[in-house]
Parts: C-alpha cells; sequence; structure tokens
C-alpha cells in the first residue's frame, strides 16, 4: 500500500484540527509518542498497521492519508486551475494555470484536504453556472425578471471565481486573508445555491414565483385558471343547478378576472370556457366524483369517455380539473407543443421550450387512439411516483379532404401507498433537458445546467 | 510610486478580492460602494486607474464614465468598465461613454491584472 511522503503532515493537521495532543494520539495508537512525532514530521515512514491505527484514532479513513489516495483531488484542482487559466488568458504574465503553483498543489491538497475540496467544488459549481449563463445569454434581452437574477447570479460567480483563484494560491496569503476570503466563499455559494434554485424554479414555472415573469399569452391564461384553483364551478350545470341557476345560464357568465386578461389571453379563455362547458354537460361532476371516489388510481378514462360520448382527451381534462384534483395535465398539439400545462406536485412542466421526450404524452401522439400507460418516476431529487395516462385524439375539421390535427393529452396522477404498481420498472422522466438531472438519459438533447447527470 | 485605482463595486466580496489582488501587486486601492458622489471623488484623489461595476445603485456606471470625461480634470484617467452583462449593446455604450477597457464577469484574476497593468502602463 503506497503512503505519501505528506501522510504524517496529514495526520498532524487531522490531529490539530480535533484539538487532540500528541501523546494522547500516540497512547491510544499504541505507539510511542518520539516515534508519532517522527511519523508527523515525515522523518519516519509510517507501516501500514500503525497507519491503519492511527486512522482509527484520529476518525479518518486510512485510505485518505496515502499516495493517490487524492489523485482524483489532484487531478481536480489542475483541471481548475488550467481552466483559470485558460479564463485568464495570455496577459498579466500569467501561465497556462491561471498563476496557481502546480508543482505545489501536492502540498496544499494535502495541507488543506478539506479546503482544496471546497475550492473544487466552487470552481465546478462556478463552471456549471456559467455554461447557463451561456445559454440563457440571449433571453436576458427579453425577460427583465430573467435579467435581473442571471445578474445576481453572475455577480456570485464572479466573486467565488476571484476568491478562489486566490485561494488555490498556496503558502502566500496571511491567516486572516484567507479565513475572511473563505467566509467570503461560504456565503457566496449559500448565495449562488439559493439564486441557482430561484433560477431553476423559475424556469420549470414550478413556483408562484414565476408568474411575475409571465410573457405569453398562454401562461396568463394558465395563471389565471391556477389562480381559481383550476376548477370553474360556474360551468358545471350540476352545481348551478343546485344554486338555482338553470342549466346553461351558468355557462353563459363570464368568470371573475376574464375581462382583466390580455386580449389575447381572453380568446384563450374563451375558447377553453366553450370547450370546458360542452364537456362538464357531457360528463357531469357528480359522475366524475363517484368513477374516482376512494380509488388511489385514475378511472378509466377511455370507458368513461364512451359513457359520455365526448373524446378521451376531454375526459382527461375532466379528470384533471375537478375541484381539489392534485392530477397534473399537459396537452400538446400534433407538433408536440405544449398547448397547457397543470404541473401536479412534485411534477414540473417546463415553461418554456420542449418537455421530457421520454413523455408518454409524445408516444401517444404517435399512435392516436390508443393508450399510452407508464408509472413514472421523476428524475433528481426528491424523486415522486405517479400514473401517467396518455392518449392522442384525431380531428379533421375540413373533411375528408382537409387537415388532420392531433391533440394528445397526459394525465399526471400522483401515486399513493394504495395503488398497485403497473409491470416493469417505472420510467424516469425529467422536465426539460437543460434542468433534467436523469445520468446517461438515451433521449437527451442537450446537457443539463443542474446537478450531476452522469 | 504606488499607482493609486480607485475600484467602484457595489458587490463587497467582489470587491475585496479585486483589492487584494491589486494591492498584492503594488497598487494603492481605494473603493467606492456606489456611482454616488464617485465622480467627485475621482476630481479629488485624481487616481491613475478607475475601475468602475456597469449596475451600481444611486447612480449607474455610465453615468460616473460620462462624468469623468466631462470634466476637464478627469478627463484623461483611463477607466476599466465591469458589467455581468455582456451583450454588444453594454460594450457599444460603454466605449461611447468612454471606457477604455471593457471586462464580463466572470473574470479571472489574470484577467483582471493584465488589463489593469495595461492601462496604468499608457
Amino acid at each position: 500500500m503506497p503512503i505519501s511522503a505528506l501522510t504524517g503532515t496529514r495526520l498532524r493537521e487531522r490531529r490539530l484540527a480535533l484539538g487532540l495532543r500528541q501523546a494522547d494520539v500516540a497512547q491510544a495508537a499504541g505507539v510511542s509518542a518520539s516515534y508519532l512525532n517522527l511519523i508527523e514530521h515525515n522523518r519516519r515512514r509510517v507501516t501500514v498497521e500503525v497507519l491503519e491505527a492511527l486512522s482509527g484514532v484520529l476518525g479518518l479513513p486510512a485510505a485518505a492519508l496515502q499516495d493517490g489516495a487524492g489523485g482524483a483531488l489532484l487531478e481536480d484542482l489542475r483541471a481548475a486551475a488550467a481552466r483559470a487559466g485558460a479564463g485568464g488568458g495570455a496577459g498579466a504574465g500569467a501561465g497556462a494555470a491561471g498563476g496557481a503553483e502546480l508543482d505545489r498543489v501536492e502540498e496544499f491538497a494535502g495541507r488543506f484536504p478539506g479546503w482544496a475540496a471546497v475550492v473544487v467544488a466552487l470552481e465546478r459549481r462556478a463552471a456549471g453556472l456559467e455554461r447557463a449563463v451561456e445559454a440563457l445569454n440571449d433571453r436576458m434581452t427579453h425577460d427583465p425578471h430573467l435579467s435581473a437574477s442571471l445578474h445576481e447570479v453572475l455577480s456570485a460567480v464572479s466573486s467565488v471565481r476571484s476568491t478562489a483563484e486566490i485561494l488555490a494560491e498556496p503558502g502566500e496569503i496571511a491567516p486572516a486573508w484567507r479565513e475572511r476570503f473563505l467566509r467570503n466563499l461560504f456565503a457566496d455559494s449559500e448565495r449562488l445555491a439559493a439564486g441557482s434554485e430561484a433560477l431553476v424554479a423559475y424556469l420549470d414555472g414550478a413556483g408562484q414565483e414565476g408568474l411575475q415573469g409571465i410573457v405569453s399569452p398562454q401562461e396568463e391564461f394558465e395563471a389565471w385558471l391556477a389562480g381559481r384553483g383550476w376548477h370553474l364551478p360556474e360551468l358545471e350545470p350540476d352545481v348551478g343547478a343546485r344554486d338555482g341557476v338553470a342549466a346553461g345560464e351558468a355557462a353563459d357568465a363570464e368568470p371573475d378576472g376574464v375581462r382583466a386578461l390580455s386580449a389575447a389571453a381572453r380568446v384563450l379563455a374563451a375558447a377553453w370556457l366553450e370547450r370546458a362547458a360542452g364537456e362538464a354537460r357531457a360528463l357531469p361532476l357528480a359522475v366524475l366524483q363517484t368513477a374516482g371516489a376512494g380509488v388511489a388510481e385514475p378511472p378509466d378514462p377511455v370507458l368513461l369517455a364512451r359513457q359520455a360520448g365526448i373524446s378521451v382527451v376531454a375526459v382527461l381534462r375532466r379528470l384533471a380539473l375537478m375541484p381539489g384534483s392534485a392530477a397534473g395535465l399537459v396537452l400538446c398539439d400534433g407538433s408536440g407543443t405544449l398547448t397547457f400545462r397543470k404541473p401536479a406536485e412534485g411534477f414540473a412542466v417546463p415553461r418554456f421550450g420542449a418537455a421530457c421526450p421520454l413523455w408518454p404524452l409524445f408516444a401517444a401522439l404517435a399512435r392516436p387512439g390508443s393508450p399510452v400507460l407508464w408509472d413514472v418516476v421523476t428524475a433528481g431529487r426528491g424523486a415522486r411516483r405517479f400514473r401517467a395516462l396518455a392518449w392522442c385524439d384525431l380531428r379533421h375539421p375540413d373533411g375528408v379532404g382537409g387537415v388532420e390535427l392531433r391533440e394528445a393529452g397526459m394525465l399526471i396522477w400522483p401515486l399513493g401507498g394504495g395503488a398497485g404498481a403497473l409491470g416493469g420498472r417505472a420510467l424516469e422522466v425529467g422536465t426539460s433537458c437543460r434542468i433534467c438531472a436523469r445520468g446517461g438519459c438515451p433521449a437527451r438533447r442537450e446537457p443539463s445546467i443542474v446537478g450531476d447527470i452522469g | 510610486m504606488a499607482r493609486r485605482v480607485l475600484l467602484i463595486e457595489d458587490e463587497p466580496n467582489i470587491a475585496e478580492a479585486i483589492w487584494f489582488i491589486l494591492n498584492r501587486d503594488g497598487c494603492q486601492v481605494a473603493t467606492l460602494a456606489d456611482g454616488l458622489g464617485a465622480a467627485e471623488a475621482v476630481r479629488a484623489d485624481r487616481p491613475d486607474l478607475v475601475i468602475v461595476d456597469l449596475m451600481l445603485p444611486g447612480c449607474s456606471g455610465l453615468d460616473v464614465v460620462k462624468a469623468i470625461r466631462a470634466d476637464p480634470a478627469t478627463e484623461a484617467v483611463p477607466v476599466l468598465m465591469l458589467t455581468a452583462k455582456g451583450q454588444g449593446r453594454d460594450r457599444e455604450a460603454a466605449e461611447q461613454a468612454g471606457v477604455d477597457r471593457f471586462m464580463t464577469k466572470p473574470f479571472s484574476n489574470a484577467d483582471m491584472l493584465a488589463s489593469v497593468r495595461a492601462l496604468l502602463a499608457r
């Protein structure tokens, strides 16, 4: 087992960090204090047995003290230095490593392994955020909310980069300055974490904050519907009758807030309201609630559609927009463009750009009239399980010689403990490639800007 | 004799890092956290170089540069502008205002030093 020339230094650093006396550690490890002293000053090669005893006393894996154990860390530090050099160009007399003393990298990693890991982690984070900034640069000119968010992230990245570069130069910084820069790094890393989370939440539209940056009539309409709890009781004939309103009259009334929408969003709302009123008459709430009552899984939309004489996609809409429904719903047209988005908790739907190509929605789009049923789990942290039920309707509004239109829908039904599992493995899906953490995805279109993508 | 640099940057951690690397390079660095009164400080202290962030509270970096260039006593002071916005139109506006050099955040310390040295050598 190879043992580094700096093993003693690392042992000493660790002991001092723990506030232990040399004599106490030596006694606990079964060696003399003078022998430990020689080891700590790298004047004696430590045997494997003694190393294991010392690492046990110091609560440190023996592997962490050996040559090669920090190989990956050293490589990462060298890469960070090279990257800093590449960013720094040839100016200022900087070397290829941006001024970092590459010949002392092992000493740095050996004496300060924790700080070295911090430098590498921050460098990686900065690199990831730089990629994000590059990818999103175009949008800055169109979206002032995003511009402000990115400015905040860029400022933190700038601070991290400059500070990390300073810290990556071992032996030249006074302890007070080093402490100060480490505090700055810590503060900026927290700021970056918060900033990047806010940015991702904004991009995937999962949070209410996203509403501040509404940029399209579709978003405006969806925000209005979300504000109504995704349900419009005035369109329900059975509710109207119960409240003493003749069937049909309720549907004619314009729901609150529609007039406040932009003209384009009002057009979308009007079309939606007309269609939703017809679907409510065909498939009354009472029937839906009976079908869905007490079951952990979604009721069969094909059977409900046959019963009500409406399309399967219309049933998916009714199921997702029942009062209090936790189910999500996405609709798309024949091009795959999302035309309606109701996210389910734990299943984010992209606000901009294309969705995850693995969604069963798109499989259904290619097979009109055939149900596509999958259990899906969301990629990344806090993975949740859903039953995804997708269907595609075909329409020929101009008759036989006219265009063929497709509308596909996917119901996203949160699965509780009582739900049975479908056969086979659940399909791991994301939101959209740019913010998806799924590793090794065969359908990936572009690199992710978040997390490890494997 | 140490070259004097006035750094106008509202992000304290960035200002601290820049202060450190320039100070270590032999510069005497004074800092301001906003653009208000920056032009007056330049007139009073006559630094050898001004480093100014584009987006500042109170008064934008562009306004600071315009004020420096409008004053015969300070019009020749070289100015390096920092910005988190790298679009062409920002660069163009900076050049029109009289900025000598433009750096986009995040920048490397080596780039920063190279730019400062080049501007001080003029």
